[in-house]
């Protein structure tokens, strides 16, 4: 199911913010060469929030104690932990899509 | 293109590992190799042979490469066949039995042969070998050694060096009652001076072995085989069996004879490339800028270049000289041993302590700072700490105790040989000195493999160097260098000064545009922080600020905590606050419903657990600006009471306390920044231990010290100079910090910045001005200091969209 979270200017560049779907939280992310990348929000070592993490080129650092992920598969560089991530995608009006099949 | 070829002459320890390094850089599709091995097999570790010698070792133990390893790297190998001939013009090599092999390229790895002292009775009469005499250089050696050991009743080796140590070793195991025969009046020393070599020789005789000094041996006796050894005193000796291990030679006899440069070794240039550019030489047999080898540190380090030239893949590649600290066990004894022996220069400082009951034997040589030499017997702890310092000719501390002792350090802190595998070496992350063996085992060679891979070191880095030394140690002592440990951060392939070149000539005042100017247009996230720090250093006012490059704290201006909530801490310069402040600071506690209220270890009041979306009114409610209790810039500045009211106070340290913050307050640096003032000697604000410090003296003076701390690491920081007023202490402590700013790496504290660079050198520049700096420094800190804004007026003008906002509502 793909729904429709908002408009990407809700997010700073190159920063995340979370979003309530359901009894779900996802953490939207939108990097500065206009990369969409949606995972859960808290972080799977300590619940650390992920959407203020310092996002890279399609890898994101947990603030709480620096875990590194990889924002397509998910894995996690440091660790041997994994984020649930799902597709993003930008709709003609600007507006951010995420596919939840997989969410709970 | 045909591939060239390739010959190596010499299968030893030096050949073989330069065809290591060829094939590591893709050299097996531009050469076709041909190796030539005396003995008639693979190539074997050769440090170890006196392992096999004593017994401790079998001979296949100690194999590198076994035959089939050169099969499968397509090498040819002539194992067992000795070159007899280099044909230059020819660009031939001949072998024994009329073998010839032509080549584009020779490296010569002939490494080195035993040296034979001038001595009768050393052969029979015919020439041929007496039974009983041995060199010890060899598998051959050991094999002909052990043969002829059993059942003889004495063993004698000539030449008490390491080499003559350790044969002595092997032959204990024989039963034999062995003796070692030293010329001068001490063992070991090329390693030792003379009073750690009368300690070691008493230790050696205290496990059986006989060392006799000042023997000069004249001839060895006996017809037929050996019967016993004359001296030139007239005295002798009787034995069944004599090992000579009186040293080794460059082995260069056939570079000789085909008219290279030779002189105590084959001469090389820093590319390894002899006096003909067809022909290298790696090894012992190599002279490099004056100065032959026997050690197999060097010999890696040339083996890379070499294989770096050869190959074209690196053509910066050069070998500029080994320094090289060993670190040796003589039969259960421990020695590390680096530089000079004795003190050789007016003004070169000795510092030394012998413990002989326990044969224990330390000294240091110290030259202008830097260590020049050391000796350690028995006792070897500070072995890795003192060969960093050696190697790498960085400033020893001031505390010269501290070199030869751990004071007070935990008594755990022992060698990580002894250090059981279940030790918690990381305290933050919990790894223990097995699993960073195992992740070593499993293929990561370089500390930042294996600190990113075992979380080591990654919590708050006081353990950083203790893992490192595991993870060496786990390596043998082979760590696979990270290139990117030099790197200011990752993410940028430069180092400090080369990235701040670069950012200055292209005028980049981003962290996006140094990333796309520097880096490929790839964002390393954690690399960040560290470049807006640096750009924020360089630019000041002219920094175009990216907020997603800060740490979430810097984003929001607060400290997150395990929960998502933040602490928020209101400037409260020198711990003073007033009636007014703390009633505003309780409503706020209120209103907020703020479940803690504490104290902070810098004199300020923290309340913990406001919500994300609370902060800006908080700070609004609070009216007080930010104490930047966050990211890594000035924090705080503690004081005393001072002369204000204390009965012992010397100088005003309260007010002097609320100039430097109001000076420093926000100041963005590599790591945080703790001052104090101090009222009197006392101390009691804990001057002493700060980044900055300053000590009111008799006489109106205040005391500087920089470099301090007691965190994770504890370290008295060191004196600066003595000033006489507060402006002063003003002025040079920002000229301290901004050569600090400037010049230290990201993350590192000035109690690491200081002993690195040296207290002398960084005297030298802040306060006697010896670069002509001393202008630039505080007029680059009075820009910084004019380009402060009290970040908590974001409250009413935000810097992003959304930025305090924890959860964006849906609009579709």
């Amino acid at each position: 199911m793909e729904v429709t979270l908002g408009p990407i200017s809700a997010i700073p560049e190159g920063e995340g913010r979370s979003f309530q779907v359901g009894a779900a939280q996802i953490a939207v992310f939108r990097g500065r060469n206009g990369g969409v990348f949606a995972t859960q929000a808290e972080c799977p070592h300590k619940r650390g929030p992920l959407a203020d993490g310092l996002l890279g080129s399609g890898t994101l650092i947990c603030p709480l104690h620096s875990l590194k992920f990889n924002l397509i598969t998910g894995q996690a560089e440091t660790g041997d932990c994994a984020l649930e991530t799902y597709p993003a995608r930008l709709n003609d009006a600007g507006l951010i899509m995420v596919d939840l099949r997989t969410a709970p | 293109m045909a591939k060239q070829k390739l010959v190596v002459i010499g299968n030893g320890m030096a050949g073989a590992r330069a065809v290591e390094e060829i094939l590591a850089r893709g050299g097996a599709d531009q050469f076709e190799i041909t190796m030539f091995g005396e003995e008639p097999y693979g190539n074997y570790n050769r440090i170890l042979l006196s392992d096999v010698l004593n017994g401790s070792h079998e001979a296949e133990d100690i194999f590198l490469n076994p035959l089939a390893w050169y099969e499968e790297h397509g090498i040819k190998l002539h194992a067992g066949v000795k070159v007899s001939k280099i044909l230059r013009h020819a660009q031939q090599v001949e072998a024994e039995g009329g073998l010839v092999e032509h080549y584009d390229r020779l490296i010569i790895a002939t490494g080195s042969v035993p040296f034979i002292p001038v001595m009768d009775g050393l052969t029979l009469p015919d020439g041929s070998d007496k039974p009983g005499v041995f060199v010890f250089r060899n598998l051959e050696d050991c094999r002909k050694i052990t043969a002829y050991a059993m059942g003889k009743k004495r063993g004698v080796v000539i030449g008490g060096g390491l080499l003559g140590l350790e044969a002595a070793r092997g032959l204990q195991n024989f039963s034999l009652d062995v003796h070692v025969i030293q010329r001068g009046n001490a063992i070991m020393g090329q390693q030792l001076d003379g009073p750690a070599a009368a300690i070691l020789k008493k230790t050696l005789e205290g496990l059986g072995i006989v060392v006799h000094t000042n023997k000069d041996t004249r001839a060895i006796r006996g017809h037929d085989h050996v019967t016993g050894l004359e001296f030139k005193d007239g005295t002798r000796l009787g034995c069944d069996l004599v090992v000579i291990a009186a040293g080794i030679k460059a082995n260069t006899g056939l570079a000789l004879r085909a008219g290279v440069a030779v002189e105590r070794g084959i001469v090389v240039d820093n590319h390894l490339c002899t006096d003909d550019p067809r022909i290298f030489a790696v090894g012992e047999c190599v002279q490099h800028r004056g100065q032959v080898y026997g050690l197999v540190a060097p010999l890696w380090e040339q083996a890379k270049v070499l294989a770096a030239r050869l190959t074209g893949t690196d053509t910066e590649a050069a070998y500029h000289g080994s320094k090289v600290a060993t670190k040796l066990k003589v039969m259960g004894v421990e020695v590390a041993s680096m530089g000079i022996t004795e003190a050789s220069e007016e003004g070169d400082e000795v510092v030394q302590f012998t413990e002989a009951k326990k044969g224990t034997y330390k000294k240091l040589i110290i030259r202008n700072g830097r260590l020049v030499g050391g000796i350690l017997l028995g006792d070897i702890r500070k072995a890795p700490y003192l060969s960093q310092a050696y190697e790498q000719n960085t400033p020893v501390p001031e505390e010269r105790l501290s070199l030869l002792f751990d004071i007070g350090a935990p008594s755990e802190e022992a060698s990580i040989d002894s250090m059981p595998s279940e030790m918690q070496v990381c305290n933050c992350n919990g790894v223990t000195k097995g699993a960073i063996l195992g992740c070593v085992k499993g293929g990561k060679r370089s500390s930042k493999a294996v600190m990113e891979s075992t979380r080591a070191g990654m919590g708050c880095g006081a353990c950083k160097v203790l893992v490192s030394q595991v993870i060496d140690w786990a390596c043998g002592g082979a760590t696979d260098e990270d290139p990117s440990a030099h790197f200011y951060v990752p993410g940028v392939p430069l180092t400090k000064p080369e990235l701040i070149e670069a950012i200055m000539a292209l005028g980049l005042k981003s962290v996006s545009s140094v990333f796309d100017a520097l880096a490929g247009g790839t964002e390393d996230p954690g690399s960040k922080p560290g470049l807006a720090s640096l750009l924020i250093t360089l630019w000041a006012d002219e920094y175009v600020d990216e907020r997603d490059a800060r740490f979430i704290n810097d984003r929001v201006h607060a400290n997150i905590q395990k929960d998502g909530t933040f602490t928020v801490i209101p400037q409260m310069p020198g711990g003073v606050t007033s009636a007014a402040d703390l009633r505003r600071i309780a409503d706020v506690a209120d209103k907020y419903h703020v479940p803690l209220l504490k104290l902070t270890g810098g004199q300020r009041i923290d309340l913990v657990g406001v919500k994300r979306e609370d902060l800006p009114n908080v700070w609004r409610d609070l009216g007080m600006p930010s104490g930047f209790a966050y990211g890594k810039r000035y924090r705080t500045c503690k004081s005393c009471i001072g002369t204000e009211y204390c009965r012992f106070g010397l100088g005003d340290s309260m007010g002097l306390a609320r100039k430097v913050e109001a000076r420093f307050q926000g100041l963005d640096a590599p790591g945080k920044l703790k001052l104090a003032t101090a009222g009197c000697p006392r101390n009691c604000s804990e001057a002493l231990v700060k980044d900055v410090g300053a000590v009111a003296v008799e006489g109106g003076k205040w005391e500087i010290y920089v470099g301090g701390a007691a965190g994770a690491h504890v370290r008295k920081g060191d004196l600066l100079c003595v000033v006489d007023s507060h402006e002063a202490v003003l002025k040079l402590s920002g000229r301290f910090l901004q050569y600090y700013r400037e010049n230290a790496r990201y993350l590192e504290r000035t109690y690491a910045f200081v002993p690195r660079v040296g207290i002398d050198k960084i005297r030298a520049v802040v306060v006697e001005d010896s670069e002509r700096i001393a202008e630039r420094l505080d007029q680059a800190m009075q820009r910084s200091v004019d380009a402060y804004f009290d970040p908590w007026q974001e409250a009413t003008t935000p810097a992003t969209v959304n930025q305090f906002a924890e959860l964006l509502p849906i609009v579709q």
